[in-house]
């Protein structure tokens, strides 16, 4: 009997090239924006070497390279949510806001904005409580339902969405003019939001991203099947709420500090699938740094593209994705 | 020590009732084959064994040891089931499918070994899938699928073997097949094999002992020959049948009776 661990080798080099890719992006979104900087000035100032102006230092470390971190996390975050949800419902349209975190944060954020608030700590705080407060309502409602049945979770999420986006829209009608491009803005996404001092916001996620590492193997099983599942030994309502909980968590957190960066959660687990197969031992992590890249890739574009300021990045990721997804899905076809 | 006592079971799904106060024991090593009529709470007892029924009332022994003391991974490895449906819908090999069943021998970022691989490779052999090891499950035909998830479950190297109507969709030469599998299995292996099935005469054929589920109560088990009789069978199922017997395997063979 011939023996090869390939699953090792494989993982090892997709987190290589994946890894490598996710560096040369942040790299490149050091030395591209308003202000022209040569290869020379990044590398002087990432190596704390002789350094030209404190200006430039100040752009790298003060404005881009939070940035690219941020754009960085949110990618990857979010392609995993998308990932785990759609495993876990078993559902290819399934994404990370479908159990309300989108709407959820975005009520809190404009109440937020609302009432006045500064976008740190006050905005942030409340578009995580929104989020956080419809996600814990539709879990504790799909709780009394039997394991069997992953539609009432997805129903219960769909519903108090939808609900929360009637209130977005009422809130919106409210709001002075002066509100409203700001409030579009968060709704599309928006990483200019980085601030150096707040990205210890974003320590809890390699915890996260551990915990749903470790689900892997038994994601695969889920894929078989709830039944089949339990009767290969997996305890169902046990890694249902480790990977609900998790994903919720660190969903709502990128949320509160990015708004709503749409389409990366969707189409990130397809291309990867489509591209690595079904294994999830191999999707986490490449969830984990393709879709960082990606996002990283889709901001620099965002700044880069418009003569004067910038689009919104939710804009890029689809304008993008879309197409792309479209080419994979005919190619696999063939 | 039998491999399953159960006694004074009661099984319910909402507020019906599927099985009511059922007793009977499994031997180590026998083939059991369980039939009777649709809606008797066939599946609903094989899912109990293995651990799967929610609302469960009275005792249940595995190899000695009740239900409840086990843990979900110790009773897959165990226990395995060879469920009538799975999903199909996944773009795994025969051969990841296969090492799946390794799961209740790994603990939590435990990754497969050699060891491992060489037990899912026998497994297959085992099964005649080997050669479709590296084919995805959506490719094959209904036979070759029966014998991967069989072979997943061989994979969970189970003392104690649970399938639920295995040969339902497949042709007489694959249900035959399958059933010479499970044979050789508790033959040569010593795994206690418990079966649902709807082919009386495979049953017959096959079975070392067989369980007459009537209603989800009365139940009768016995050798083939004891429990397949004209009269049982039209108390379970409700219509007259013929019995004789099977010109070479000297098994109880039985025929629907025309007309009626």
């Amino acid at each position: 009997m011939k023996y090869r661990n390939p699953l090792l080798k494989r993982l090892l080099l997709i987190v290589t090239i994946l890894g490598g890719t996710l560096c040369c992006v942040v790299l490149a979104s050091l030395l591209i924006g308003s202000s022209d900087l040569t290869p020379g000035d990044v590398f002087a100032v990432l190596t704390g070497g002789k350094i030209s102006d404190a200006a430039t230092e100040a752009i790298i470390w003060r404005i881009r390279l939070p940035r690219a971190l941020l754009a960085a996390a949110v990618g990857g975050t979010l392609s995993l949510g998308g990932l785990v949800f759609q495993a876990r419902l078993r559902n290819p349209l399934a994404e990370p806001y479908i159990l309300g975190v989108s709407g959820g944060a975005a009520v809190g954020a404009i109440l937020g904005m609302f009432s006045g608030m500064a976008m740190f700590p006050g905005v942030t705080l409340c578009a995580f409580a929104g989020s956080m407060l419809i996600m814990g309502g539709v879990l504790l409602l799909a709780r009394h339902q039997s394991t069997g049945r992953s539609d009432s979770l997805l129903l219960a999420g769909v519903m108090l969405n939808a609900f929360c986006s009637a209130c977005i829209m009422f809130l919106i009608s409210l709001s002075k003019s002066s509100q409203v491009h700001h409030i579009l803005f968060w709704l599309m996404g928006d990483l200019s939001m980085a601030e150096p001092d707040h990205l210890w916001l974003l320590l809890p996620l390699p915890v996260c991203f551990f915990l749903i590492f470790a689900q892997a193997r038994p994601m695969n099983l889920l894929l078989t099947g709830e039944e089949s599942a339990a009767a290969l030994g997996l305890h169902i309502r046990g890694v249902t709420w480790i990977l609900l909980g998790t994903t919720s968590f660190m969903v709502s957190l990128v949320v509160s500090q990015a708004g709503l960066v749409g389409f990366v959660g969707l189409v990130v687990p397809h291309f990867f699938r489509l591209l690595y197969g079904p294994d999830h031992r191999i999707l986490v992590p490449a969830c984990i740094l393709g879709g960082g890249a990606y996002l990283v890739l889709c901001d620099l574009l965002a700044r880069a593209l418009p003569a004067t300021g910038e689009m919104p990045v939710g804009v890029i990721t689809a304008m993008i994705g879309a197409p792309l997804f479209i080419v994979m899905l005919w190619r696999d076809r063939k | 020590m039998n491999a399953i006592r159960i006694k004074g079971l009661t099984v319910r799904a909402g507020r019906k009732t599927i099985l009511d106060d059922l007793g009977f024991e499994v031997r180590q090593n026998d083939f059991l084959v369980i039939i009777g009529p649709n809606g008797a709470g066939k599946t609903t007892l094989l899912r109990t064994i293995c651990g799967l029924s929610e609302k469960v009332f009275g005792e249940v022994m595995v190899l000695g040891k009740p239900l409840e003391g086990y843990s979900r991974r110790k009773l897959a490895a165990t226990v395995a089931l060879v469920a009538q449906q799975v999903n199909l819908d996944f773009a795994f090999t025969v051969e990841e499918t296969v090492l799946m069943g390794r799961s209740p021998h790994l603990a939590l970022l435990e990754q497969e070994t050699k060891h491992d691989y060489e037990i899912a490779g026998q497994a297959m052999t085992f099964t005649q899938v080997d050669h479709l090891a590296d084919r995805r499950l959506s490719q094959l035909s209904g036979g070759e699928r029966q014998r991967v998830m069989i072979a997943r479950a061989i994979c969970q190297q189970p003392r104690i073997m649970l399938l639920d109507e295995p040969t339902a969709a497949l042709d007489p030469a694959h249900q035959l097949h399958i059933m010479q599998l499970m044979q050789r299995l508790q033959e040569e292996e010593g795994v206690t094999v418990l079966m649902v099935s709807h082919d009386l005469n495979l049953a017959a054929m096959f079975g070392s002992r067989i369980l007459l589920i009537k209603d989800g109560r009365g139940i009768l088990s016995g050798t083939p020959e004891e429990i397949i009789t004209p009269d049982n069978l039209r108390q379970a199922y409700g219509c007259a049948m013929h019995v004789d017997t099977h010109p070479l395997a000297g098994t109880p063979r039985v025929s629907l009776v025309p007309g009626q």
